[in-house]
């Protein structure tokens, strides 16, 4: 998951200049990598996690984010994705800024795909004045009118059911989530490392849902149901210098088991992890040794080449898969821009789940 | 292809022998094009910035939700209302005082500044950043910078002891505001949790009824189609369109003239090609060839020097109107790739346009018909008959045009027609008065003196009609300048009479105020008003109530009025219309108007009739005290008040420390006077320039033709020089008949000129804009113009004469050795 943390500290160094140039942001926000954490808390092995409080934010680190895709199919069993992110960044340490004055800056994404087409969009919010924000119970997260909502019954262990919207000038969606598992820690009990050095963050997810809902392309309505998979990470300093980018995958498997695996492209070879989760919800960490994940397809999106399918082997665990986007040009044109779509998979085990690019 | 290429070349040799034809020819296409290209870079430039627009400072352009009491609205209301789908933006504004200085500052919360405003319209992409990292900055314009004698990057405090973000240059921002973030704006202001307004984004889908907000304290403004300043701006792109289109034709004419010239002394060459087997296609695929490369070449350098002129002009411009809107027109050209395509475009159908006769009459040359060297001034007599007729074809479709026409584009439609009608009738007329001064003359040397000028005529006519066009457009264009600049001056002082104006916040503030003021002794006035929106014909018009006042009665700029007008509208029977709604509702003194009021209709009579410009809407003035009683629910919030000039800061100052009024409650007019005034001086500063440039275009056509006109002449000239005149005689002769013929054609132009002028006041403004400005004759301005056109064509005329001076006799014996 430390592509995703790459991705999120480059989009929110971006999201601070707003309209930095992607080339620039890049530079700026691989330089930016190292950036050092004073006066924001650390992370650190052994935290004990406990909720409904920490579903809500932890303004003490300096970003953090919550993060639902979803892969969902319509009535005649045409396939969608689905994402909705919400990240909060720091400013500046210290105690919270009165109003408008708050150094919290919220960012959130929305998109949606289907093989033909797909669509995103990006809203900006600062924190302070009720614009942008999360609550932990009842769990509300929300930038303008989407939103990620529980109700007073909604179960603290689960994180579900939840409410879930966005909406675009050319889309919208309107989703229900149930799960009856737990959430899952990452990592060594929800302590995720980054690198060989020593970045890491608090990371979980919830990869159970189930969704049921209505998606809008253009004012069509469809209605979809299927699965999604919630990631709650925060952090101060979760990155090496020497990180470009990662490609991360968040897989569904047939049989009900879920997989995460990251792979963090660096100046020495790759950082490699992941987390193995049973069909009842135990989870087992992986790597960095004994996975082997191999870019088999590329496409060619502007000036960038993006490896969109893959071969994915963890021997341990008898899966040689090999992977396939439902749209290669799952791109997001925010103003970081980088790959996130849905993919399935087939070989030793089949099924769906999301691939996230970044970097390239 | 090979044989192509030889007929080019022979062609082309013609150029070689002729090099000031060519010339001349390259001048009038270049001039052409860089006028009528540089104008419209200026127009495109302006009208590009347009849509980043006012929407920072008033909303000129946005939407905007303000509280309907006119106070200050919580800020937990833009994040109610953005949970709820509205694309609203909060904006706190008000004044701060630096070194004693008011001006206005305006915090804006970029993230969410809706897109229609522009991206983040004052904040460019790379300083968003320094703008809200700590400890953020300051946005101002340079010169407000300079006004207040400071550096960027200083922090100055402000008479509150707060301390500004540092300042930080913004060449787009509109002088006089500052322009922080809003959490800035809240603390130097002193107003922690509220917010002045919410610009307005697209909106989309169902959103949830207003009155759910801030306890239904909410109001929706829609943005107005135009305000009166653009209206202003549109007349004054009409002018820079103008003048670019005249320059065109001008330059168009310099070309005809060459092409005509090159193509009658190339006569014998076509022939002679023709004669040697060359089909008369080919011929005219490489005529038309040659003079696409020509145009080609001369339209690149014409674009150059296009670019070069508007962003000479551009600074004036941009001042022009970013003074009109705010963070407009930024001071660097940026052209779209269509400009220059358009540009080359335009040359080459000019040239092609331009060459039109001649190529026609090389298609239907004759190959065995005689070459003669002087067919063309033969023709030309045969021509100038038809082309007066054509003159008075052109005549004769103004006059309809003016009859019958109704559209602005039948207004141009006459001024062309009359234009070009005046132009093919100048030689004619010219001819016309030789012949009778040649009549009245005395003396073989007199004599030969007009006979010669008139044989001069032909060749010289392209010349000068170009000047005649150019002269009358200087000076229809100076008339409606000059008029323009006076009547809106007198406008100005007329509408804005007061020296301050308040918008109370509600009713009760407004006596507050009212009963302040009154204990001032400065104040030497206060009057109340009010302002209703109704619906006439389907369209808006403001009333206005005015109190009963010598602030008015003495400067209301009222065009017509009956007896005692301001009386009657005490009696609240009557009104004053504005002069836009007396034309479109054809309304004249003593007619009656029926303006739908809560109880029923009023009926009020036309008292008077008073010039509004610039206003798209309607207008009607009554009495205050009548316009209460017919709409009781009219807010009684504003003020107008008189103090000496000297006051005006005081009082302002005490206002907005006593009530917390800020910029959109209280105006300074002297302010907003002297703004209007340096915007209008430069916009006619622009305009100046360009006619200065049409001139010299002008100058350039006479010039050339009396080079190309010097050497055909000399066997004109050499016979009374061998009479016994001397080469100076000779070229004083020459130089007299020049400047006659060019004051001839400025005499010409005078009347001509007044008439254009005419038609952009009475028929073009009309026709665009809706009110008609009086139409005032200005001498001064004509006899220096006149000076001006002597010495241009003095100028001209001093190279081939003093050439002529110097020439040495073995010439001019020559000219009898050679056949001609």
């Amino acid at each position: 998951m430390s592509a995703r943390a790459t991705l999120t500290r480059r989009r929110l160094i971006g999201g601070l200049g707003l309209l930095a140039l992607p080339r620039l942001a890049h530079a700026q926000g691989f330089a930016g990598l190292s950036d050092s954490a004073d006066g924001f808390a650390p992370v650190t092995p052994g935290k004990t996690f406990s909720f409904p409080a920490d579903h809500g934010p932890h303004n003490d680190f300096r970003i953090e984010w919550w993060y639902i895709t979803a892969n969902l199919s319509g009535p005649s069993g045409k396939a969608f994705g689905l994402q909705w992110t919400l990240f909060r960044s720091a400013a500046r340490p210290g105690p919270q800024g009165e109003g408008f004055d708050n150094q919290q800056l919220w960012m959130a994404h929305a998109a949606v795909t289907r093989a033909d087409s797909h669509r995103s969009t990006e809203k900006y919010a600062r924190g302070g004045i009720g614009q942008a924000g999360v609550e932990a119970k009842p769990f509300q997260a929300w930038i303008d009118d989407w939103q990620l909502r529980g109700t007073d019954t909604t179960d603290d262990q689960a994180l579900a059911p939840l409410d879930m919207s966005a909406s675009a000038p050319d889309f919208s969606y309107a989703l229900h989530l149930e799960a009856d598992r737990p959430v899952v820690l990452q990592g060594i009990n929800g302590y995720s490392r980054k690198s060989e050095r020593g970045q890491a963050s608090y990371y979980y997810s919830q990869p159970f849902y189930r969704a049921r809902g209505r998606l809008t392309f253009d004012d069509q309505p469809v209605e979809v149901t299927g699965q999604a998979w919630l990631d709650r990470e925060w952090s101060s300093q979760p990155l090496s210098p020497d990180q470009s980018g990662w490609d991360w995958f968040a897989l569904h498997f047939s049989g009900g088991e879920k997989l995460m695996l990251y792979r963090m492209r660096q100046g020495n070879g790759n950082y490699t992890s992941g987390t193995w989760v049973t069909a009842d919800g135990a989870s087992r960490p992986l790597g960095p040794d004994g996975i082997v994940m191999n870019p088999t397809e590329t496409v060619a999106i502007g000036e960038r080449k993006l490896p969109v399918g893959w071969r994915v082997e963890i021997s341990a665990l008898g899966i040689a898969i090999d992977s396939a986007p439902l749209n290669p040009k799952a791109w997001m044109g925010t103003r970081v821009p980088y790959w996130e779509g849905p993919i399935s998979f087939k070989g030793s085990h089949t099924g769906v789940g999301y691939l996230e690019l970044t970097g390239y | 292809m090979r044989r192509a290429l030889w007929i080019l070349a022979v062609l082309l040799s013609h150029w070689r022998r002729h090099p000031m034809q060519l010339a001349t020819l390259l001048i009038g296409l270049i001039s052409a094009t860089a006028l009528w290209s540089g104008v419209q870079a200026l127009n495109q430039q302006a009208r590009s910035s347009y849509d980043r627009a006012a929407a920072i400072f008033g909303g000129a352009r946005t939407p905007m939700l303000v509280a309907t009491d006119g106070k200050m609205l919580p800020s937990s209301v833009f994040a109610e209302l953005r949970r709820a789908g509205w694309p609203v933006s909060p904006v706190v504004e008000g004044r701060v005082q630096i070194d004693g200085r008011s001006i206005r500052l305006l915090g804006i919360e970029p993230f969410s500044i809706p897109k229609e405003v522009g991206d983040a319209p004052t904040v460019g992409r790379s300083e968003l950043e320094s703008f809200l990292t700590p400890p953020h900055r300051t946005l101002i314009s340079p010169e407000t910078l300079a006004d207040l004698g400071l550096k960027e990057s200083a922090a100055p405090r402000l008479s509150n002891d707060a301390l500004l973000p540092p300042l930080m240059a913004q060449q787009q921002l509109a002088p006089g505001v500052l322009v922080v973030d809003i959490s800035d704006a809240q603390r130097l202001l002193d107003k922690p949790g509220q917010i002045s307004r919410l610009l307005v984004g697209k909106m989309s889908g169902k959103l949830p009824p207003l009155r759910e907000f801030a306890a239904g304290r909410l109001q929706l403004v829609q943005p107005e189609a135009e305000t009166d300043l653009e209206r202003l701006t549109d007349s004054f792109h009409l002018n820079l369109t103008a003048f670019g289109l005249l320059s065109f034709v001008v330059g168009l004419f310099i070309v005809n003239s060459a092409i005509g010239l090159a193509f009658e002394q190339r006569l014998p060459v076509l022939r002679t090609l023709r004669a040697c087997g060359v089909s008369a296609r080919q011929l005219n695929s490489v005529l038309i060839g040659e003079l696409i490369a020509f145009a080609l070449v001369a339209g690149l350098v014409g674009l150059v020097c296009g670019y070069v002129i508007a962003a000479a002009l551009l600074p004036n411009v941009a001042a022009s109107l970013r003074g009109l809107y705010g963070a407009q027109v930024p001071g660097e050209l940026n052209l779209r790739p269509e400009w220059w395509l358009a540009g080359l475009i335009i040359s080459v159908a000019g040239a092609l346009a331009a060459a039109t006769t001649s190529l026609i009459k090389s298609m239907r040359l004759p190959i065995l018909s005689t070459a003669l060297p002087y067919a063309w001034q033969e023709a030309q007599r045969r021509w100038l008959r038809l082309q007066s007729s054509v003159a008075l074809a052109f005549f004769a479709a103004a006059g309809l045009l003016l009859w019958f026409g109704q559209s602005l584009l039948a207004g141009f439609g006459v001024l062309a027609a009359l234009m070009l009608g005046a132009a093919l009738l100048l030689p004619a007329v010219l001819q016309l008065v030789l012949r009778l001064g040649e009549r009245g003359a005395r003396g073989a040397l007199a004599q030969w003196f007009w006979a010669d000028s008139r044989q001069q005529i032909s060749g010289l006519s392209l010349a000068l009609m170009a000047l005649l066009m150019a002269l009358a457009v200087n000076v229809g264009v100076a008339t409606m300048v000059e008029t323009f600049s006076r009547t809106f001056l007198v406008w100005l002082d007329g509408r804005l009479a007061a020296d301050i104006y308040i918008s109370a916040a509600d009713e009760a503030q407004a006596r507050d105020l009212q009963a302040w003021l009154r204990t001032r002794p400065e104040v030497q006035a206060v009057l109340p008003g009010g302002r209703a929106e109704v619906q006439v014909a389907g369209a808006p018009i403001d009333v206005l109530g005015l109190p009963d006042h010598d602030t008015y009665r003495e400067h209301w700029p009222l065009l017509q009025a009956g007896d005692n007008p301001w009386k009657q509208l005490v009696r609240g029977d009557a009104g004053f219309v504005s002069e836009q709604l007396a034309r479109r509702l054809n309304l004249s003194l003593g007619d009656s108007l029926d303006i739908p009021a809560p109880a029923g209709d009023w009926r009020i009579s036309i008292a008077g009739i008073y010039a509004d410009y610039g206003n798209p809407k309607g207008q009607v003035t009554v009495n205050v005290a009548a316009l209460t009683r017919r709409f009781p629910a009219t807010p009684m919030t504003r003020m107008a008040v008189r103090a000496a000039p000297a006051d005006v800061p005081g009082v302002i100052a005490a206002l907005t420390d006593k009530f917390g009024l800020d910029g959109r409650n209280v105006v300074d007019q002297a302010t907003v006077k002297q703004e209007s005034r340096q915007i209008f001086n430069r916009t006619f500063a622009v305009t100046g320039a360009l006619n200065t440039f049409t001139l010299g275009v002008a100058a350039i056509a006479l010039l050339t033709s009396l080079l190309t006109l010097a050497n055909s002449r000399l066997p004109q000239l050499a016979p009374l020089w061998a009479i016994g005149l001397t080469r100076r005689r000779l070229a004083e002769v020459e130089l007299l008949k020049t400047l006659s013929l060019a004051g001839l054609t400025a005499l010409l132009a005078l009347p001509l000129g007044l008439l254009v002028a005419w038609c952009l006041i009475a028929i073009v403004n009309v026709k665009a804009f809706g009110w008609r400005l009086p139409f005032d004759v200005f001498p001064l301005q004509l006899i220096r113009l006149l000076i001006v056109t002597l010495f241009a064509a003095l100028i001209a005329s001093l190279l081939p004469v003093l050439r002529l001076a110097r020439m040495q006799p073995a010439d001019l014996v020559r000219t009898f050795t050679i056949e001609r």
